[in-house]
């Protein structure tokens, strides 16, 4: 299934300038891995630690959260706290 | 109807106030922290610290100090991990250093002796050469061209080319088209601001209990918000593996993210590995300021563009972060959580994590949000009083709401920052009469919150009681929380429920008790454990009746048939069925493993008014009330003391703490005494309103409340200064000196 | 360093120790006589969770050598209770949610206390000058002060 990701600017660098890009996936683990695959040079970004934004929802850190085709997904970076 | 199902706001126990488990113990001081603990043959450890900002360590000679009479162990970086990488090699370099030392009150070894005097003496007999070495504390100081460089191999692919080596990481989000935003606008301001670091000035300084044998065998007792965190980060320092490493928290003396990480855990395994003795280490206050976590220090550009109505047309921040010698300064949270209470069209946030001579940064309650909202919250009370606008009205007006794409780009799920608004408004604080003297300001602020993997398992006694094991130390009164919620789904007293903080070894990974989780996820958690429980007594109770499992229903705590057609049987309550549990199929026992992912974000919005003193340049803080949304409070009276506590630590951010270095590179404060948290004398009663807009990803609408309360202090008191005496501090604290150059240079210029 | 030989009051009991000269009180209390209640925060005097009374004055423990409570009368928070029968203000603290972490309730407790025993009517400003010496950063003092000023007044009421 073909998913859209909105990436964060800074990102641009790495995707060629793309900030808005489109993966297979069929959920978060998916996702990450397509976007490596795709982008290799998100791949210390992605090692480094993100969190994916569907719908509103931020999943922090599960890479088996189900994606569907008209979602709204967001990679952010990884959520912590104090 | 499915264990889920239950959307009821009629509850039993959730929102009681009933007094907390751990109460009797704190009140007679047999509470245990982490200080309290001994062990038959314990030794003391002591810490050798440099009192250089940045120098090459030449040799550390340890002959004088092994020579004195009752010491037992010596180490130093030799004696630890080789070959880390990622997040525990810089933890490592943190608790002892390598080749350099990067800042004053770095380790650089460690001594353990019979008794904690004949440790003290010997760690000033531990003699180390050093090549002194240029430093730099400032973070524009640390960006600029001729910086000192610590070390060339840190900086990431995020960072653009071009920049200094002590520009280690790089963000940058946001969207739609500033310029065209600021173009369109009737007013844009721009402002740079300054903020000073600050430490989370926990009461309770670091300490720990550690033993360890050669056999990679080793116990833990320490004061921690994350003991998993700890066993793990632990036993990669001292190279064992992480289940042999058994981890006690103790009673925990604050913590506010600075106890999210170690410091002197691996050192006092290391020595006790090498002495083959348990060994505990306390550290003094002044090696709490030097070597723990202060929050980052940070310069800022902020520029906003409003319409004449108030509408907010562009915004864009520029966020410097400096965060000690090593990456992680949480400059993406500073450009996240900026803009994040506005609905903008036109927003662009940038933050650079920058290295520099000073302690690597711990987090601080909701890390990196305050100082960015300080800054924010600043320049939109700026535009507010030159188009003569009300500052709540503005804000409500381009409030974020369910829907409004937000600033860090995905659309907000439901959120209560409006309801703040609407709260403060109507709060009679908004409309009292100000004295002569005096300025109100207000100010919103934003956090995520967390979840993070979390694990809670119940079991229930014959008696029909319940014992519940979190993992998630109790910094705010979580157990009580717990109890409550267990309690709703169990339907048995909140006396009737004890709550343990589990050890590493007892119940599986947890998360740190951060990021605002723990009634949260670990509330989640024992509601399911409960629930878990509550299942297994229907199908005991269906067993019994000899009617189908899905015809049983819980209520009320009894098992009850489901209607006239599941039979006709008398409702049998929970310690019925616990009775004889061993004969009907065994003990009952209840659990949850998940990683929780539906935190809610939450919003608040502040209001405080504040005198000025012209002659000296004091602030007082006259009346102050906090306005949050807590999704739903568990326990009232904790949700308030959260509220309290995080704005009573904003106004010391605000208005007096930081750390100060003198041109050596050396802390010049590092006592409470100079180091001045606010005191009892400083601060008025804190007002509290809760508001409750429910978290869709918690069973009974739970968000996180321990950190948005610290996010608008900064900036609401800043606009309250500015309005209670003329002049707008851009640089924080607003301590009495720096308010009275201001005072002067405005008498000059007026 | 030679050890010296102490004879004191705490808590009504009459107890003997050997100290190093170096040693503070609350070094003695903590190690020797493993009465943790009192709590180190800062060493210098500046926090007041090392709170304890010496012959009825309220003194912080760290700034006191341990041979300095030769023939004195100390009182610690593990002796305010009357047996099972908590204090007035450690009930009090306790319902009013007073304390969140805990490491300065000890000192708090003893401070307040002594307080309450030099002046029974004490204003809020009065109260909080009292416990400036007491650092607490959990609570933003609000709950604090209102559960002493409470003890206050049901004490004078009882009395």
């Amino acid at each position: 299934m073909k998913v859209k990701v909105h990436l964060w600017s800074g990102l641009r660098t790495l995707t060629g300038g793309l900030e808005k890009v489109t993966v297979d996936a069929a959920n978060t683990g998916d996702l990450l891995a397509a976007l490596v695959r795709d982008f290799p040079q998100l791949a210390p970004v992605i090692e480094a630690g993100v969190s994916v934004a569907v719908d509103g929802r931020i999943i922090a850190s599960s890479l088996t959260e189900p994606l569907g085709a008209d979602q709204e997904i967001y990679l952010m970076q990884r959520l912590k706290g104090g | 109807m499915a264990l889920d199902d239950r959307k009821t706001t009629d509850f039993k126990f959730i929102g009681s106030r009933p007094d907390r488990p751990d109460g009797l113990d704190k009140v007679t001081g047999r509470a245990q922290f982490g200080a309290d603990a001994h062990a038959p043959g314990m030794l003391h450890g002591a810490i050798v610290r440099s009192p250089h900002a940045h120098a090459r360590i030449i040799s550390i000679d340890t002959s004088k100090a092994e020579q004195l009479d009752g010491v037992k162990s010596v180490v130093t970086r030799a004696d630890f991990a080789k070959d880390l990488s990622g997040e525990f090699s810089f933890v490592l370099e943190n608790v002892m250093a390598g080749e350099k030392a990067l800042y004053d009150g770095h380790a650089v070894a460690a001594v353990a002796a019979s008794s904690a005097l004949i440790a003290r003496d010997a760690a000033k007999l531990v003699k180390v050469d050093y090549e002194i070495l240029p430093h730099v504390t400032d973070v524009d100081a640390a960006m600029a061209d001729d910086a000192p460089i610590l070390n060339d191999t840190y900086a990431d692919a995020s960072v653009p080319s071009g920049l200094h080596p002590n520009v280690v990481r790089y963000h940058d989000s946001g969207h739609g088209d500033v310029d065209a935003g600021f173009a369109s606008a009737d007013l844009v301001i721009e402002d740079s601001f300054k903020t000073e670091a600050t430490h989370q000035g926990y009461i309770e300084p670091h300490a720990c209990l550690a033993t360890l044998g050669n056999d990679g065998k080793g116990e833990l007792w320490c004061t921690t918000q994350g003991h998993w965190i700890a066993q793990k980060t632990c036993a990669a320092l001292v190279g064992i593996d992480t289940s042999q490493l058994r981890v006690t928290a103790s009673e925990i003396g604050g913590g506010f993210g600075g106890k999210t990480t170690v410091f002197i855990e691996p050192v006092a395994l290391a020595l006790s590995r090498k002495a083959n003795r348990p060994v505990k280490i306390v550290m003094n206050r002044s090696e709490v300021f030097r070597a723990t976590g202060p929050t980052s220090s940070t310069s800022m550009d902020v520029k906003i563009g409003m319409m004449k109505d108030g509408t907010i047309t562009a915004a864009q921040g520029i966020f410097r972060l400096q965060g000690g010698a090593f990456p992680g300064a949480p400059m993406e949270f500073s450009a996240m959580c900026a803009f994040a209470p506005y609905a903008l069209e036109n927003v662009k946030q940038i933050g650079y994590d920058v290295i520099s001579n000073r302690p690597k940064q711990a987090a601080y309650r909701a890390p990196g949000a305050p100082m960015a909202s300080f800054a924010v919250e600043s320049v939109i009370d700026e535009l507010c009083n030159k188009l003569g606008l009300d500052p709540i009205e503005v804000r409500l007006k381009n409030a974020s709401r369910e829907g409004t794409k937000a600033s860090y780009g995905p659309r907000f799920q439901r959120i209560g920052l409006v309801e703040t608004l609407e709260a403060a408004k109507a709060h009679p604080h908004y409309s009292a009469p100000l004295k002569p003297g005096q300025g109100r300001g207000v100010s919103c602020g934003f956090w995520f919150n967390h979840g993070g993997e979390t694990s809670v398992s119940l079991a229930l006694s014959e008696d029909g009681t319940c014992q519940i094991s979190v993992g998630t130390p109790d910094i705010g009164g979580s157990r009580a929380s717990m109890a409550l919620m267990a309690a709703e789904v169990l339907g048995i007293d909140y006396e009737n429920i004890r709550v343990t903080i589990a050890d590493t070894a007892t119940l599986g990974y947890n998360d740190v008790s951060h990021g605002s989780r723990v009634t949260y996820a670990s509330g989640l958690a024992t509601i399911k454990a409960a629930q878990d429980a509550v299942e297994k007594l229907c199908k005991r109770a269906a067993a019994k009746w000899g009617i189908p499992e899905d015809a049983v229903f819980w209520e009320d705590g009894c098992a009850k048939p489901s209607g006239a057609n599941a039979g006709n049987f008398d409702p049998v309550p929970l310690a019925e069925l616990t009775k004889d549990m061993g004969a009907t199929g065994g003990p009952i026992s209840g659990h949850f493993e998940a990683t929780p992912e539906g935190a809610g974000v939450s919003f608040g919005t502040h209001i405080v008014d504040a005198e000025v003193d012209p002659e000296t340049g004091k602030t007082a803080v006259v009346r102050y009330t906090v306005i949050q949304d807590a999704g739903k409070a568990i326990h009232p009276t904790y949700v308030e003391g959260q509220f309290q506590g995080g704005a009573a630590q904003g106004i010391g951010w605000a208005l007096n703490e930081e750390y100060i270095y003198g041109e050596d590179g050396r802390l010049q404060n590092s006592i409470f005494l100079d180091y001045r948290v606010p005191v009892a004398s400083d601060l008025p009663m804190i007002d509290t309103v809760i508001v409750e807009v429910p978290n869709p990803g918690h069973p009974y609408g739970v968000r996180g409340v321990g950190e948005t309360g610290i996010v608008p202090p900064l900036a609401a008191i800043a606009n309250a200064v500015s309005a209670a005496a003329g002049v707008r501090l851009r640089h924080l604290p607003m301590s009495p000196p720096r308010i009275l150059r201001a005072l002067v240079a405005q008498a000059h210029e007026g | 360093m030679k050890t010296i030989h102490v004879t004191t009051t705490v808590n009504g009991d009459t107890v003997e120790y050997l100290c190093d000269p170096r040693e503070t009180m609350l070094d003695v209390l903590r190690d020797r006589l493993n009465l943790t209640g009192a709590k180190e925060g800062c060493g210098t005097g500046d926090c007041g969770a090392c709170s304890v009374t010496v012959d009825d004055r309220l003194v912080c423990s760290c700034l006191m050598l341990g041979v300095e409570a030769e023939g004195k009368t100390i009182t610690t928070v593990e002796g305010i209770a009357d047996g099972e029968n908590l204090h007035p203000l450690q009930k009090k603290f306790i319902e009013y949610a007073a304390l969140q972490c805990g490491i300065c309730t000890p000192g708090i407790l003893v401070a307040a206390k002594s307080l309450l025993e030099k002046n029974p009517d004490p204003t809020e400003s009065e109260v909080r000058y009292w416990l400036a010496g007491n650092l607490c950063r959990c609570t933003g003092y609000d709950k604090i002060i209102r559960a002493v000023m409470d003890t206050a007044a049901d004490m004078r009421e009882a009395s």
